[in-house]
């Protein structure tokens, strides 16, 4: 088999099967380290805050929030399309890579898509809590009721309750099929009896047949030709909530391959987040290499560009169109009482990472994660910045507002971040971090392992 | 599957040429399990392509037609609503939802599909040849006739012992 002696290989340590086997289930082995408890103790406690704020938002009703007649979308709209875009990274990495045949993918894809899924239930939310009656929560979908009533299928929101449950839904069975195999793996390896049968149970009986993993190939490669479309229509029917009204700043045609590529943006960050301290805590440095940062990182120059294009284009054609009330929108959101907030969002999403275009500073584990941070939190601030500064002033003078979240919204927002962390930590315990199947079927063209590469 | 003999390899490249000197000789090869997809073991096991694509395709139809017809159905029949002067059958606003649901058949069919064609579903009880198949093993299974003499049975240990593979176990 020709091996290219310009690519590095993808997985470090003269490694064969089974050492795989052995790296990639030792992390669910044994009990866990102490920084794992200290690690869910903390995102138990901000889940317990988020809690409590569930509970007063339910009681009270939304006017425990800091909203008003003004600006009725707040930080919830704001989390909520946060959440959404982190989620696309996990999609984007296992089935529009897996299309590509981007062999690094094998190395992450399993956790990112566990990623994908978690912020996909954090961002669930956010819709569901500003309904205010979350037990009613069903309404929103076209069920027969007593009143012969449906729902509007000409309005955005609605299309957004199709493509985040289908998202979630065709999600979750891409990332288990996937792990059925992995399954089968920790199943054989189990020590004990209950491990054994509850695997066993999980494993759907996988055995490995030469037929099932032909089918379990073809089935992998038609759900990613059916993610990729999916993924990218979801973060546009986000934007269409925003861009289908005619509020100047959200009216425009430029928002969905915007937002997409946002989303992407903001989900590889997130990835980096927490791959950077996953492969650290979980001793995965050979299988999650520096190569795998720095192609995440040109993922993060290339989306982060296009996201700072977008900026310009906007601000271009506020101006070009020659509407005041669009002009007036953007004019106030760079130096009006919100500028602070915009002027955070252009540092974090556009100047930072154009730092990737230094080698030194893209392979730097350090340097990347602290710029994945910036990124995380520049994205949430231009989703901010979307909602309240194009909502704050209006048309009529006379009601315009300010906004300031209410420490209720603060604990929705922090409690999301406490259930994102207590569920990723529980994933890893649970389930194989890295797809041990599909790093085997590369190990031999792109493992460090020469000797193993040459056909005997 | 009664009688058959079980063998295995370490490596997946000395598993193809193994399986097509087995293959040359004349005997039929039952199964290979592996810890992973080996590509072109499809060729050698005559194994044909997969029809679950047609399964999605159809499965997505469905789900188009069906997204589409009920949106149009709810506007047009059941509880037409005029909403802004705008007609009630509004086609291009039906796409995204027709999308999804044409997405969401056609993913849950194939994998409902992949997983009933496999019989893989939650509670099975496979027989689990050599635990370490998941792990680094490639396993060889071939079926033995009812009534084989043992002179037949050596004769495919034989073989699969020329075609380097290790571990021949006969199981009855």
């Amino acid at each position: 088999m020709y091996v290219s002696p310009i690519r590095e290989p993808l997985i470090r340590g003269n490694k064969d099967y089974s050492q795989v086997t052995k790296d990639i289930l030792a992390p669910m082995a044994g009990t866990p380290s102490k920084y794992w408890y200290m690690g869910i103790a903390l995102a138990l406690s901000a889940a317990l805050f988020g809690a409590w704020a569930t509970y007063v938002t339910l009681f009270t009703g939304i006017g425990s929030w800091g909203l008003n007649k003004t600006i009725g979308w707040g930080w919830d709209i704001t989390n909520f399309v946060w959440w959404v875009g982190i989620g696309h990274a996990g999609t984007f990495i296992s089935a529009i890579l897996l299309l590509f045949r981007q062999k690094w993918r094998t190395s992450i894809n399993r956790s990112a898509e566990a990623m994908t899924l978690i912020a996909v239930m954090c961002a669930g939310f956010f819709p569901l809590i500003h309904m205010g009656r979350l037990f009613l929560g069903f309404f929103i979908f076209p069920y027969p009721n007593t009143r012969a009533l449906w729902v509007n299928f000409n309005s955005p929101l609605l299309w957004d309750v199709f493509a985040i449950s289908t998202y979630f839904a065709v999600s979750l069975i891409f990332w288990y099929v996937g792990l059925i195999p992995d399954i089968g793996t920790v199943r054989d390896k189990a020590k004990t009896k209950i491990r054994k049968a509850i695997y066993g149970f999980l494993s759907f009986g996988w055995t490995g047949s030469a037929k099932h993993w032909s089918r379990h190939e073809t089935v992998s490669l038609i759900l990613a030709g059916l993610a990729a479309p999916l993924v990218l229509s979801v973060h546009t029917i986000v934007s269409f909530d925003f861009a289908t009204s005619v509020i100047p700043g959200w009216h425009t045609t430029i928002f969905p391959p915007y937002f997409v590529s946002g989303a992407v943006f903001s989900g590889f960050a997130m990835v980096l987040t927490l791959l950077i301290i996953t492969r650290k805590a979980l001793h995965l440095e050979e299988y999650i290499t520096v190569n795998h940062i720095e192609s995440m990182n040109k993922i993060i120059i290339l989306t982060g560009s296009i996201v700072g294009i977008a900026y310009m284009t906007e601000f271009f054609i506020a101006w070009y169109s020659g509407n005041e009330y669009e002009m007036f929108t953007f004019v106030n959101r760079a130096f009006g009482p919100y500028a602070w907030a915009y002027w955070i969002m252009m540092t974090c999403n556009v100047i930072t990472p154009q730092l990737f275009w230094f080698k030194k500073i893209r392979t730097n584990v350090l340097i990347t994660f602290i710029i994945s941070i910036f990124v995380n939190i520049g994205m949430w601030f231009e989703r901010f910045v979307i909602v309240v500064s194009s909502l704050h002033r209006d048309y009529l003078p006379s009601s315009w507002s300010m906004y300031t979240p209410s420490v209720v919204e603060v604990g929705l927002y922090v409690g999301t971040l406490g259930l994102f962390f207590t569920l990723f930590l529980l994933f890893i315990r649970v389930f194989p971090v890295i797809a041990i199947a599909e790093v085997k079927s590369v190990l031999k063209t792109s493992g460090e392992n020469k000797n193993h590469s040459e056909h005997e | 599957m009664n009688k058959y003999i079980t063998a295995y390899y370490l490596d997946e490249e000395k598993l193809l040429d193994g399986l097509k000197q087995v293959k040359a000789k004349g005997f039929k090869i039952a199964d290979v399990l592996s810890p992973f997809p080996v590509h072109g073991i499809d060729k050698v096991l005559g194994l044909r392509r997969s029809r679950l694509t047609r399964v999605a395709f159809i499965g997505g139809a469905i789900g188009a037609i069906t997204g589409f017809g009920f949106q149009a159905w709810v506007f047009t029949m059941a509880y037409p609503i005029n909403f802004g002067g705008k007609p009630f059958f509004a086609a291009p606003s039906f796409i995204p939802v027709a999308f999804e649901t044409t997405v969401l058949f056609a993913a849950f069919s194939m994998v409902f599909a992949f997983l009933i064609a496999s019989k893989l579903l939650p509670g099975n009880d496979p027989v689990i040849h050599d635990e370490r198949v998941t792990d680094d093993h490639f396993l060889v299974i071939i079926d033995v006739a009812d009534g084989s003499s043992t002179d037949e049975i050596s004769k495919i240990e034989k073989a699969l012992q020329e075609a380097g593979a290790e571990g021949i176990k006969y199981k009855a």
